[in-house]
């Protein structure tokens, strides 16, 4: 989920790379330099299964996974996401140089808020847990897309019916991210659970 | 996944990755900034001309600048109809918007042109090259790190993916719109972030082992060529003129 380059005003990719800029700065803060090549080879994966397609009815959608890697990471997955983002901007250029903050904003906020709110009870066993797990993935996206709208919102009010259409065509997407969040989070349970610790 | 344009050999692909970040940046930034349809058709063009100077192949870049035609698509579908403004059109209660269209073909020019003068300026040289010239430019060395970690690491978890989605259609996987679909790859995707971690800890003790101290060292170096001067000054040539368009409305 990104913005392209081109449709916002200077307060708002000034704002957006402001607060990027301090979400990154506090997860390297909490990176430190044995965590590096986890928080490296996770971008690669975040950035890999944003590839991934699943079918929708006669449609398809990519895999967005910002709620699992704010659950894996915390903090951290500001910078981590940051690189993914600019990675799919050197590859295919979704996103730019003057998005990067917002975009950067639209994925990871949203991931680092899902980790402190639903964080605690993923723990859990039984239906807590799984409600708490797809909670983070739907979650993750639906504010991912009120950032988004705002992003539109506050560059002109008048762009108020794009900003709405694009909460619309991403309410089916947050449904299949809760989905898979909380069958990829009991995998995880299952297979490592020490991952889900951190 | 490929990186399909840096290869070449044009003035463009010589100049300094430093500068030409710099300047992309700079670019970006005042035509993200510009609201006059003259300056943001200058800039078009000027985009146009850095596309033939650097000798792009023209299949990709076409192809890429398809692909942000589908978002442009939906605001084509949407802001003309929604914007408020003078009728230009009725189609029952439809109403095209003077106002609606010109926004529409602004916000177009400026994403392709700044689409174009990034494939260019940045896209055009390796990943590798884009991270040591960050932290040339002062960007935080765990930033860095973690993206060139990151860049060496997606061919090999890529890979890994094939191998699961290969696994998968061996045993008959056929993706609908069902739940059994969905736990599926929720299943890949969690046992491709277990592989990524575990691949991150042989990693780890490798880096360890080599006695890595919170650096990564380049043996890139680019000779100064005279299309340096030339590029840093028409870069801020163009960004003067297109601010004076911009002035002037």
């Amino acid at each position: 989920m990104h913005i392209s380059e081109g449709y916002l005003s200077g307060p708002v990719l000034l704002s957006g790379a402001a607060l990027t800029a301090i979400g990154t700065a506090v997860g390297l803060k909490r990176l430190d330099y044995d965590q590096i090549a986890q928080g490296g080879i996770l971008a690669s994966a975040f950035f890999v299964a944003s590839l991934v397609h699943v079918p929708i009815g006669p449609s398809n959608a990519h895999l967005i996974m910002n709620g699992i890697i704010g659950l894996l990471l915390g903090w951290a997955a500001f910078p981590v996401i940051l690189v993914a983002l600019l990675l799919q901007a050197v590859f295919f250029q979704f996103g730019g140089i003057t998005t990067l903050g917002v975009n950067g904003l639209i994925m990871a906020g949203p991931a680092v808020i899902v980790a402190y709110v639903f964080g605690p009870w993923i723990g859990r066993s039984g239906w807590v847990g799984t409600a708490a797990a797809f909670a983070s993935g739907a979650g993750a996206i639906a504010l991912a897309a009120i950032v988004m709208a705002a992003s539109l919102f506050f560059t002109d009010e008048k762009f108020m019916a794009v900003a709405g259409t694009a909460i619309v065509v991403h309410l089916p997407i947050m449904g299949i991210e809760g989905v898979i969040t909380a069958f990829c989070v009991g995998f995880l349970k299952k297979v490592k659970p020490e991952m889900l610790s951190g | 996944m490929e990186e399909v344009f840096a290869e070449g050999s044009s003035a463009v692909h010589r100049t300094d990755p430093a500068l030409r970040v710099v300047a992309a940046t700079a670019y970006s930034f005042t035509v993200a900034l510009m609201d006059s349809l003259t300056g943001v058709l200058a800039a078009l063009i000027f985009s146009i001309l850095l596309v033939i100077v650097a000798r792009l192949p023209a299949g990709p870049l076409f192809r890429r600048l398809t692909a942000a035609g589908g978002l442009l698509l939906l605001l084509w579908l949407v802001l003309p109809w929604s914007y408020p403004g003078d009728a230009l059109l009725r189609f029952g209660p439809l109403t095209l918007s003077r106002q609606g269209v010109w926004i529409a073909l602004i916000i177009t020019c400026k994403t392709l042109t700044i689409l174009m003068g990034f494939v260019v300026l940045v896209a055009s040289m390796h990943l590798s090259t884009l991270g040591h010239t960050l932290h040339r430019i002062g960007v935080p060395s765990k930033l860095v790190q973690l993206l060139l970690l990151a860049y060496r690491y997606i061919f090999v978890i890529e890979h890994e993916y094939q191998r699961l989605s290969r696994a998968a259609k061996i045993r008959n996987f056929r993706p609908t719109t069902n739940l059994h679909t969905y736990q599926t790859y929720a299943y890949m995707v969690g046992m491709l972030f277990v592989r990524a971690t575990e691949r991150a800890r042989r990693v780890h003790q490798a880096m360890r082992c080599r006695g890595f101290n919170g650096r990564f060292h380049s043996l890139d170096s680019y000779a100064p060529t005279p299309w340096n001067f030339v590029l840093a000054i028409a870069m801020a040539l163009v960004i003067a003129l297109l601010a004076y368009l911009e002035h002037l409305g």
